[in-house]
């Protein structure tokens, strides 16, 4: 699948969309597939607050936990309610499933990550292909 | 010095390392095996081996034959089980202790002929199984010991509809052999092939035992494939192979059974056969605890009751927040679908419907101890 090229990327495998002062987050498709199926995803409450790098929730798959990095610092404005009931919408299409919603408390982060060019490099030798 | 440090050592492989690779299973490292950990998906083939079927490549698994007359005497002195109940072409669950009533390794006996035992033993443990039994029964006379495990390709065919499946590629009359039995019969070609009423997923289904040989086991690998498509067959990994055992209840070498467990906590003393009148190793150590009054801590089944997933190694508490053990295998049950887990904690709080907390990154999720195995297939309707 390829990685959409108007979105930012994490060396921890979360992308974020920005329009404006706002960022919607989710995870690769790269993690989807390493997690495998999956099951549970534990999501901060709308009104927190994120540090940019810091650990804002979690995904669990069957057979593995992983930590979600933010990859902005902001305020969470959204939560995808929807993937208590169906974490597997991951799976299915890990590019437009989002996670949630933040208001950017400084947009300048954003120059600190990765491009879609620079996040497939990465993943490519992180897995040795 | 870095120089003289102990290279790590290249992962080995099964015989159907490349077609595994070739159909693009994610592979993982399993206890120094190179081994699918899934295929087209962990749940999928959960599903598939509980409502169809589901074939495994379990080759790394070690087999260990003992022949030669005083074979029995080696096997009961070795296996807590009582091995003289066998007959021949029967199978049983048994397990290979130390002198303390804990763990070498959990196996599956099975009697060939007289004077003739194969027994089945884990892959992680193949090493040190080995160097056991050759330390405990070397000295007898006249048993030869012979390690076959890289002689065969172990297929396990799992499933309700396992047995139609084999069926197509066989002559044999796979409805006479019961569960826990095995016979020997021409499969996909091949003579006096070892099927075996077998397995360690909680349902019904057969290991098949054929030459290692790649060729060979590519092509009956591929060949059960195909037999199966019309039911719905996947090729598996051993991520299924572990959630299947675990809704089973069945135990895992390192984590409900290693050698600082004993026996009676395992909940595995149905297997021991204390009064078998044969002097086996460990079963001073059994005595002695049964003696004692039993054991102080027990394996129990954990249902989370509150949202989150208990893993392996997770602390279990009291729900006001007292460490009182931890879980040794915990996961959601894809085909339950819930989060279970096995866990060790004190006598006192092993009762059904005790209410417990696993702790969670540092939160408390309550959990509550339930029956197991938790779950059990159904009788076989006629």
């Amino acid at each position: 699948m390829a990685y959409p090229a108007d979105y930012r990327y994490t060396k921890e495998h979360e992308w974020i969309s920005v329009a404006g002062a706002t960022g919607i987050v989710g995870i690769t498709d790269y993690a989807q597939s390493s997690l495998g199926d999956i099951v549970f995803v534990d999501l901060p409450k709308v009104g927190d607050t994120l540090e940019a790098g810091k650990v804002f929730g979690s995904v669990e798959s069957v057979k593995a936990v992983s930590d979600l990095f933010s990859p902005v610092s902001g305020t969470v404005t959204a939560i995808n309610e929807e993937l208590k009931e169906k974490p597997e919408w991951i799976n299915a299409d890990a590019n437009t499933t989002w996670m949630l919603k933040l208001d950017l408390t400084n947009p300048a982060e954003l120059d600190t990550l990765l491009s879609a060019a620079q996040y497939e490099a990465f993943i490519a030798e992180e897995t040795g292909h | 010095m870095s120089t003289a440090s102990n290279p790590t050592p290249p992962l080995r492989k099964t015989a159907l390392n490349a077609t595994h690779r070739a159909h693009r299973a994610k592979m993982v490292d399993f206890g120094g095996w190179d081994m699918p950990v899934e295929y087209s998906g962990l749940i999928a083939e959960h599903i598939a081996v509980r409502t169809a079927v589901g074939l495994f490549d379990v080759s790394h698994m070690g087999d260990i034959q003992l022949r030669g007359p005083g074979s029995l005497a080696a096997v009961q002195r070795l296996c807590m089980n009582d091995a003289s109940r066998l007959a021949v072409g029967q199978a049983q669950y048994s397990a290979m202790l130390t002198p303390d009533g804990t763990f070498v390794d959990d196996v599956l006996v099975h009697k060939l002929s007289d004077n003739d035992y194969l027994i089945v033993i884990n892959a992680g443990t193949r090493d040190k199984d080995v160097a056991w039994v050759r330390k405990q029964i070397g000295a007898m006379p006249s048993i030869h010991i012979s390690d076959y495990s890289d002689y065969y390709t172990q297929l396990a065919i799992q499933g309700p509809r396992a047995e139609a499946t084999l069926a197509k590629l066989t002559d044999t009359d796979l409805s006479a052999i019961k569960n826990y039995w095995f016979t020997y019969g021409k499969v996909c070609g091949l003579y006096n092939v070892m099927i075996a009423r077998t397995g360690y997923t909680g349902e019904d289904g057969f290991e098949i035992y054929i030459p290692s040989d790649e060729p060979t086991s590519s092509r009956v690998w591929g060949e059960v494939l195909n037999a199966g498509a019309e039911f719905g067959i996947l090729p598996c990994g051993l991520g299924a192979r572990n959630t299947l055992r675990l809704e089973s209840a069945m135990a895992l070498y390192g984590h409900e059974i290693s050698d600082s467990i004993n026996v009676f906590e395992a909940n595995l003393a149905r297997y021991a056969k204390l009064g078998k009148g044969f002097d086996f190793v460990g079963r001073a150590a059994l005595a002695a605890i049964q003696a004692a009054g039993g054991p102080k801590r027990k394996l129990i089944g954990l249902e989370m009751i509150e949202r989150g997933i208990g893993r392996d190694g997770y602390p279990v508490c009291t729900v006001t927040g007292e460490r009182i053990g931890e879980i040794t295998s915990g996961s959601p049950a894809p085909f339950l679908k819930k989060n279970i887990a096995l866990a060790y904690v004190p006598m006192q709080y092993a009762a059904l419907d005790e209410l417990l907390a696993v702790e969670i990154r540092g939160q408390l999720v309550k959990a509550k101890v339930v029956a197991t195995p938790f779950y059990k297939r159904a009788k076989k309707s006629t």
